[in-house]
């Protein structure tokens, strides 16, 4: 009698938490897993000429938005003029990283809509870009001169994101 | 005819070497999460993500890196979320032990009821 009582009562407390872990349970990619921790080393060929860029290249600067864009990737298109204006207004270096494009594209679209960034990589395969954790574009990540990851940006800049990273320099 | 027996050897050698990596390459694609797909592995996806991280693995198996290796790496970077099946570690302890402590005390509570049985 006792050990059914027991059961009666444990078997559901077991259930229950099984359910409250598990609903618990955040099962989304966050970024900000990568908040807080540095670069690792990479090795990208420049769009325009053809040398190298490394992370040894990356820590001239106090910040340094990297940002990761396509010519073929229309939500690059709507970001891009938020990335004119922290080139026009804030001190900070943009590095472009050009991802799975085509080069005479990739250089159109720059003459269209403008060229904010201080250098441009290449990354043809998207093989450089699983070393920044990213799996879609446009994504952004800021650093800071430590190369430490401030903040990452998946999907547009927009000017709510814009005006973050304004704040995030005048700190 | 010498050379020609050790030119089958080594080409068979090598055969047998690059199934052995295609094997390790299969295996650790199918216990990654795609993270951009709904509920699908890296193995069965064709999105752009799951190409570029089999390119990766693959890149990584020729290096010669461990299985243990190749998921710490694409865990520092996408997180534990990415492999279907997420080594012991704190946050999971209760997960792995539980099924066992079941098991266990299980065992016990049946044993028990059926001693009881016997003796009335």
């Amino acid at each position: 009698m006792k050990i059914r009582i027991i059961l009666s009562f444990v078997f559901p407390c077991f259930i229950l938490l099984i359910f409250f872990f598990g609903l618990n349970n955040n099962n989304k990619y966050e970024s900000i897993n990568l908040v807080g921790k540095k670069i690792s080393n990479f090795e990208l060929k420049r769009l325009n000429k053809d040398t190298n860029y490394n992370i040894k290249n990356l820590s001239s600067s106090n910040f340094t938005l990297i940002n990761f864009w396509s010519s073929w990737c229309a939500p690059c298109r709507e970001e891009h003029k938020y990335l004119m204006l922290l080139k026009k207004n804030a001190n900070i270096k943009i590095l472009g990283i050009n991802f799975k494009d085509n080069k005479n594209n990739a250089f159109k679209f720059l003459e269209n809509l403008g060229n904010p960034y201080d250098d441009i990589l290449r990354d043809i395969d998207g093989k450089g870009s699983v070393i920044f954790g990213i799996y879609g574009i446009p994504e952004s990540i800021l650093v800071d001169s430590d190369l430490m990851i401030i903040k990452k940006y998946i999907g547009p800049i927009s000017k709510k994101e814009y005006k973050e990273i304004l704040q995030h320099i005048k700190k | 005819m010498k050379y020609l027996l050790l030119l089958f050897i080594s080409l068979f050698v090598f055969k047998l070497n690059a199934n052995e990596l295609e094997q390790k390459k299969i295996d650790i694609i199918k216990n990654l999460r795609c993270l951009v797909c709904q509920g699908q592995s890296i193995a069965d996806s064709n999105s752009d993500f799951a190409q570029t991280i089999k390119l990766v693995v693959s890149d990584k198996v020729l290096e010669g890196k461990s299985e243990k290796e190749i998921y710490d790496f694409l865990i520092s970077k996408y997180g534990e979320w990415i492999v279907f099946k997420p080594e012991l570690s704190k946050t999971n302890f209760a997960l792995w032990i539980i099924p066992y402590l079941v098991l266990f005390f299980g065992g016990i509570i049946i044993f028990i009821i059926v001693k009881k049985r016997d003796i009335s």
